[in-house]
């Protein structure tokens, strides 16, 4: 029986549990309810989990727990040399799982009968030849070891399929019917299955802590296999980022440091004063029903995809500020520049933090604004002395959130900004950033065993620790001007 | 009573600060505010009373246009301060507000440091030629809103930090600040306890020595104390206006009775 087919069991056997647990509830309130601790549908959510948890639970740890017991016994089949160092290991138990499976596949389709299969033999077929026929490639010729092995796992995994079914089953039905015992007209249901949510509930916001965990540790490892090839204070302060894949690459990460910063500083000087400016007007200034046009309007703009944006640089703003521009004022023959990337990132900006900054301000009392009006003051006083500086630890933060995103942008460098690595300070040269050279070490068909590869790791940690500051500021930011305001 | 009676002589003589004719409002499709005739004298305490609803908080904004900032807001009329018509097309309301302070319901001190709030109508109306005239306006409008001596030696600290009581000083002390001739209270003590409540009364009492003081309020008693003049309205008209003793022991109007009586509400 396979997992999916079992899950679908559990499934039912789970809604079975449901109505058993909740006629059982009805019963013993003798037709009325009052005398029952918790509603009867309590009663049946409670039937139901305890038929479906435990149960899943085990059949968890079991997948879990059974190729790796598997893998222990067929260590049995090799010679230990074989065995020296844990990628051969892996190697050898891939191929093996390869040939079980493709075995499988092969009596699945009739190429073999089940007892044909049994009866594989390295002498008399080419197992390899015959596994190609049903679709199943494998690398190299099946040695004798290989193929006994295979033999081997097909057989314990069947019987641990086996076992695991009926295991899985008789849990269920065990809990299942205790659940229905221990069902009585005091039998508190509801903190039951209450607890049982309230797991649900952890266990999703732990997911993403983990995920941001697990991604900080895969990350920290490969740097650090990096840092074992590669001298890591060359990559911190080298001043030239120049891979060859044939080694003797340059590493340094200033340039793309710098490009990273220059763009986003620019994407941000575009963005920060139009989107404030913007939600001042939004918010203060515009009818409810320009409001209700032009804001739908803007937010349309956040949901174009970037590789969109990525386009309309490359051909539109790209060529027009270099013959405008660049080469008029002789600052460059380019059209992919700092500028371009910049501005048009920052255009991609401006929704997010007038958005943001919009709400932020409409959340300020209409009780302060109504004392300044009736001070005196005039509504650009209001705006300026009362309304932005009681926003402002929000407005920091969307500004701040927004600086995220540029620093991370991709599609649009690439397209907007080239893919060159400089450290110049002229805006009309084409430069790039972390982003782009993560994606360009990667691309290809490569192997994680060279710094050119494992460079991405280390520059993607150097990305994640910046943005890591930069939100620990735009606290420290909001946090500083809480104190001070409320 | 006798005490009474003898300020009420005395504010009888007083000058006219306020006329208002003929007033009307309209929001959006609802008259607010039905023909309303009032003159408020100088240097007396007003008071609005009437039931939720019944339009004294709409003309108590008429006095200092804050209902310009209501956009369905409309205003017809007359209104005139010491004779200029405040709702010409050449007066600038943001001038008149510096004349015609405000007070709120709530307490709003801006999120503000104490000394930044009472300065900032100061600023804002160029009042202050330096730092030490400033300081002096601060001082000055802090110690007439009675909260000097409480806070003198924190002024840098926030103004959302006092107590609901000392919030709502600030915020007179700010309406003082701007040298305003009239001041408008919009149930000024509906969310101060009874000890914060009776330092805001004893306040108003000596403002009247300089402004002319309008004051909005749903506690009879607070109209009683504080004001020599009452004005009762219902339902957007202005039923009865005269003398606080008049109104509240020998009214004219059978509705007046009523409400002070408490059978109406």
């Amino acid at each position: 029986m396979t997992v999916t087919v079992l899950i679908l069991l559990l499934l039912a056997l789970g809604a079975v549990g449901f109505f058993l647990g909740r006629a059982r509830a009805m019963a013993a309130s003798q037709g009325d309810m009052r005398r029952l601790h918790s509603l009867p549908n309590f009663y049946g959510w409670h039937g139901a989990i305890m038929a479906f948890l435990p149960a899943l639970f085990f059949l968890t740890l079991w997948s879990i727990a059974q190729p790796l017991l598997i893998e222990r016994q067929l260590a049995g089949f090799f010679p230990a040399e074989q065995f020296e160092n844990e990628t051969d290991r892996i190697l050898l138990m891939a191929d093996v799982r390869r040939v079980a499976q493709g075995i499988d596949s092969a009596v699945v389709a009739g190429a073999l009968t089940p007892d044909q299969a049994i009866a594989l033999n390295i002498a008399d077929d080419d197992v390899r030849a015959r596994l190609a026929e049903v679709g199943v490639a494998l690398g190299s010729a099946v040695t004798a070891e290989v193929l006994q092995a295979a033999q081997s796992y097909r057989e314990l995994a069947s019987t641990g399929g086996l076992f695991r079914s009926i295991f899985t089953i008789l849990i269920a039905l065990g809990c299942l019917a205790y659940a229905i015992k221990i069902t009585q007209a005091d039998f508190r249901a509801r903190n039951r299955v209450e607890a049982v949510a309230l797991g649900m509930l952890m266990l999703a916001s732990t997911i993403a802590i983990l995920t941001t965990v697990g991604i900080i540790l895969s990350m920290l490892s490969e740097t650090i296999r990096f840092s074992t090839m590669y001298p890591f204070a060359d990559f911190l302060f080298g001043l030239t980022w120049a891979p060859t894949f044939q080694g003797n690459s340059q590493l340094g990460l200033l340039p793309l440091l710098w490009g990273t910063f220059y763009i986003s500083f620019v994407a941000m000087v575009v963005a920060v004063p139009t989107g404030i400016f913007t939600a001042i007007y939004l918010a203060e200034y515009a009818s409810p029903r320009v409001r209700s046009v032009v804001k739908p309007l803007i937010e349309v703009i956040a949901g174009i995809p970037t590789v969109v944006f990525g386009l309309f640089a490359l051909v539109t703003v790209g060529p027009f500020l270099r013959e405008w521009i660049a080469e008029p004022t002789g600052l460059g023959t380019s059209g992919s520049s700092v500028m371009t990337a910049g501005i048009v990132i920052g255009i991609l900006q401006v929704p997010f933090i007038s958005s943001l900054t919009d709400d932020i301000m409409n959340a300020v009392p209409q009780s302060l604004r109504d004392g300044s009006y009736g001070l005196g003051a005039t509504k650009s006083e209001t705006v300026r002395q009362v309304i932005l500086p009681a926003a402002l630890p929000g407005i920091v933060g969307a500004i701040l959130l927004a600086a995220s995103r540029a620093i991370g942008e991709t599609m649009i460098v690439t397209m907007g900004a080239g893919a060159s690595a400089k450290l110049d300070l002229n805006p009309f040269e084409a430069m790039t950033t972390i982003t782009v050279k993560i994606v360009s070490q990667l691309t290809g068909d490569l192997e994680f065993n060279s710094p050119e590869t494992l460079v991405a790791f280390a520059l993607g940690i150097t990305l994640f620790v910046i943005t890591l500051g930069l939100n620990v500021f735009a606290l420290w930011v909001v946090r500083r001007y809480r104190e001070q305001y409320e | 009573m006798d005490d009474q009676l003898m300020t009420e002589r005395l504010v009888d003589a007083q000058d006219i600060k306020i006329t208002a004719r003929g007033v009307q409002v309209y929001y959006g499709e609802k008259h607010a505010l039905k023909d309303v005739d009032v003159d408020i004298l100088t240097n007396t305490v007003t008071a609005f009373i009437g039931p939720s609803g019944c339009g004294k908080s709409t003309f108590l904004r008429c006095l200092n246009r804050m209902n310009d900032t209501v956009a369905i807001a409309r205003v017809e009329g007359d209104i005139r301060i010491d004779g200029e018509d405040i709702y010409d097309s050449r007066v600038d309301p943001v001038q008149l507000r510096a004349k015609v302070g405000m007070v709120f319901q709530k307490p709003n001190p801006f999120p503000k440091s104490i000394y930044d709030n009472v300065a900032y109508g100061p600023k804002i109306h160029g009042l202050a030629r330096t730092k030490a005239d400033l300081d002096g306006i601060v001082e000055e409008s802090l110690r007439k809103a009675a909260l000097w001596n409480e806070v003198k030696d924190r002024l840098k600290e926030s103004g959302t930090g006092l107590s609901g009581g000392q919030q709502q000083r600030l915020c007179i002390a700010r309406a003082i600040a701007t040298g305003p001739e009239v001041l408008l209270m919009d149930e000024p003590c509906s969310a101060l306890d009874p000890i914060a409540t009776a330092q805001v009364e004893e306040l108003i009492d000596e403002l009247r020595e300089k402004f002319s003081v309008v004051i909005v309020t749903h506690s009879m008693q607070q109209a009683a104390r504080v004001s020599q003049k009452t004005a009762f309205f219902h339902l957007g008209n202005l039923v009865e206006y005269g003398n606080t003793s008049k109104i509240f022991t020998n009214p004219d109007d059978p509705r007046t009775e009523s409400y002070i009586t408490g059978r109406i509400g």
